[in-house]
């Protein structure tokens, strides 16, 4: 009968499909349990209840019934905005984020697609989004919203040499570019690649942050000055594909940090036969860690000035993380 | 285009001051924008992220109180009064009641005295409390907003004790605080005093006020992206702030000491220690940092004023008819914004002929386009929010 079952499977089509279906809701619920975890904490951390009766039980309903309301609302689309643009860019954006489930391994073998290029496709598919937010501030025909995109462009393109450059120190340790390689090198090697590349996990997460313009790098949207930034024109579902991008987008990268820096779905002192069950809780486990810093970061910090965000980058997190490549590459070759 | 020697070395002037041709872009700041404080509009003329030049334009807050009192009783006025800075509405009654009574050759009790000083110093730390609340919050940290509003609440939970009103109270009145009418003679003399325990409570508040202090400066201060947002951003040089009339902390974060408290008489500050905070650069920084200080002695003040309360009446003798003799007179207090002065003209009748207000975020803000000239556009923001100003105080 389970073979039966798993029969279908085999067709390339049905799997295919049932990838698709799994993404598709997986991207909403992994959105609405992180959007979730930012209200109440938020709420935690700032002497407030949050959401309280949406549900009946705190509030745990108050994600879907904003998703309700973002659909039931009316379809703005200003006058003069450039509209195949305009409606393109939240697309893009959110194609950004689900392309890169692809390739994070939740297990061994679960994992949609074993790139042997893993994590330069997941580095590299992860900018498209940039194209999207710089369309939609761009199309929007909107001062804040073009500021708004503009800022965005130039955070995204300094903050991703740093994000690609800290990833190369753990590719150098483990000898491929395969994210489930990584992972298994870190099993052979028995600790996680944190403990030798910590200085890389820094520089990540802090580029990861500026990728995902939160804050403290949060100026493309900038309430305080640029009104919503290049969200500003959106409103309805339109709205709320960035909004699921943005939470959806913190799981992929917190993923990708953990696969690279933690270990991924192994943790020490875990038998790796039962990896195929434990392993994608472990792996939940230690991407809602990352994202409950990154919330914690959120309600903690001010945000930058667009130009000390570029100081940041160019002048600190690009020269450590090459020193940092630098120091991997001959400890590799001399140990 | 044909090159001649003419081209090349227009092309080469060019390019050595400007490497790209760009378009300066008019961007509209307000009236409705998320921290313009109201509807304040800016008119900045931006190129990318730098800006060239500012224009504040005011006037859509604009409710003719000046002229609105004209066709007032006295009592009246203090309602309109109220709403002019409306986060600390207690503070504006003060000094137009000063004045007519000054007029009026009356004098408040002394126990009346002390429960308006109380409450103009309450007043000022609901007032510097929601700076502390909303400042942070400009810079992008939202969570101080709610450790700084929470303790503002018991502040005004003191004020509405004593005048049944959160942000309007009306409570002065000529020659004395309390609702004088409307409470039928034996109820009057119990409601009119301070309610019960109002003197403990206020104490236990003060405490509570100090420790969000001490709060807030950890959290805010020890905060580095703050200090890189803040420090150097926005100097308001003394000399600048003298000429163009800012007032309050404001002028006191650049560095002069001068605080009405000390200069004016209106309410008796002079038996009471305390320091007058001043910065040293004028930038945001110092801004924020003497509006916290001013907290902490707003608080002492507080402390101060209900130990040594003195027993007695809260009304002094004045005609169930006031009307103010002939006369005009010039009354100016240091509210939490600035120096808040009334010029008040009399012809004898009962309400004033002609009342001049002169309030602080008016002049305040006038110092925006020094301010903000050749300055990023999140600097606007960081700068313009230090001012602290409220809209109803820059329009009446």
């Amino acid at each position: 009968m389970l073979e039966t079952v798993l029969d279908i499977f085999d067709n390339f089509w049905v799997a295919l499909g049932a990838k698709l279906l799994l993404v598709a809701l997986l991207i909403p619920l992994i959105g609405m349990v992180i959007g979730f975890a930012e209200i109440k904490l938020s709420a935690k951390m700032q002497a407030r209840m949050g959401p309280y009766f949406a549900g009946g039980r705190w509030g745990w309903a108050q994600l879907i019934a904003d998703g309700i309301k973002f659909f039931q609302k009316e379809d703005i689309i200003p006058d003069n905005a450039d509209r195949p643009v305009f409606k393109t860019a939240p697309m893009l954006v959110l194609v950004g984020t689900v392309a890169l489930f692809v390739v994070i391994p939740f297990g061994p073998g679960l994992i949609f697609r074993d790139l042997s290029v893993g994590i330069f496709y997941a580095l590299a598919i992860s900018s498209l989004s940039t194209i999207g937010v710089l369309m939609a501030g761009w199309s929007s025909a909107n001062k804040y919203s073009l500021i708004g995109g503009l800022r965005a462009a130039g955070q995204l393109i300094a903050y991703e040499l740093p994000l690609v450059l800290a990833a190369v120190g753990s590719v150098i340790m483990a000898g491929t570019m395969s994210m489930s390689g990584i992972v298994e090198a870190q099993i052979t090697a028995g600790y996680p690649y944190v403990i030798f590349q910590f200085v890389g996990f820094g520089i990540f997460m802090v580029a990861a942050l500026a990728e995902l313009t939160r804050i403290p790098f949060d100026m493309p949207i900038a309430e305080s000055e640029l009104v919503m930034g290049y969200l500003t024109e959106y409103s309805g579902f339109r709205f709320l594909f960035f909004f699921l991008a943005e939470f959806a987008n913190m799981f992929t990268m917190s993923a990708i940090a953990a696969t690279l820096f933690l270990g991924g779905y192994w943790l020490p002192g875990i038998p790796t036969e039962t990896l195929e069950f434990v392993g994608p809780v472990i792996l939940l486990a230690k991407v809602f860690l990352l994202a409950f810093a990154m919330i914690w970061f959120r309600w903690t910090f001010p945000r930058f000035r667009e130009d000390q965000l570029q100081t940041l980058a160019w002048k600190w997190l690009i020269p450590l993380a090459l020193a940092n490549i630098g120091a991997t590459a001959f400890f590799k070759v001399v140990l | 285009m044909t090159i001649d020697a003419d081209t090349i070395r227009h092309l080469s002037e060019v390019s050595v001051s400007v490497e790209l041709q760009t378009e300066d872009m008019t961007l509209n700041i307000g009236p409705q924008h998320p921290s313009t404080h109201g509807v304040l509009r800016l008119v900045a003329r931006v190129d990318g992220e730098r800006c060239h030049d500012v224009q504040p334009v005011i006037g859509y807050m604009h409710r003719g109180y000046e002229k609105l009192s004209e066709v007032r009783t006295y009592p009246q006025i203090t309602t309109i009064v109220n709403r002019i800075d409306w986060v600390a509405g207690y503070a504006n009654e003060v000094p137009f009641i000063v004045a007519a009574e000054k007029l009026m050759g009356v004098e408040a009790p002394e126990r009346a005295q002390y429960i308006r000083l109380i409450l103009t110093e309450m007043a000022r730390m609901a007032s510097h409390l929601v700076f502390m609340a909303s400042y942070p919050l400009e810079l992008g940290a939202a969570t101080p907003l709610f450790f700084a509003l929470r303790e503002r609440e018991r502040v005004l939970d003191l004020l509405e004790g004593v005048t049944g009103g959160r942000f309007h109270p009306n409570f002065n009145r000529i020659g004395g605080v309390k609702p004088a009418y409307g409470a039928g003679s034996s109820t009057r003399k119990m409601i009119q005093d301070l309610p019960a325990g109002f003197l403990k409570d206020t104490r236990d508040a003060m405490g509570r006020v100090l420790g969000v202090c001490d709060e807030l400066e950890d959290l805010v201060a020890g905060n580095e992206i703050i200090l890189a947002r803040t420090k150097g951003v926005g100097i308001l040089p003394p000399e600048v702030a003298v000429s163009y009339g800012v007032s309050g902390p404001n002028l006191r974060a650049s560095g002069v000491s001068f605080d009405l408290r000390r200069a004016e008489s209106y309410l008796p500050y002079e038996s009471f220690d305390f320091d007058v905070i001043t910065g040293e650069n004028g930038d945001c920084w110092d801004r924020w940092w003497v509006r916290l200080q001013e907290i902490r002695e707003a608080a002492r003040i507080i402390v101060q004023a209900v130990d040594g309360i003195p027993a007695g009446p809260l009304q002094a003798k004045v005609p169930k008819i006031i009307k103010v003799p002939k006369g005009e007179t010039y009354v100016r207090a240091e509210n939490p914004k600035g120096e808040m002065g009334y010029y008040l003209v009399s012809d004898g009748g009962t309400g004033p002929y002609r009342l001049k207000i002169r309030s602080a975020s008016f002049s305040n803000i006038s110092v925006l386009p020094y301010l903000l000239e050749g300055i990023l556009v999140p600097d606007i923001i960081a700068t313009m929010g230090s001012l602290d100003f409220v809209l109803g105080d820059v329009d009446r």
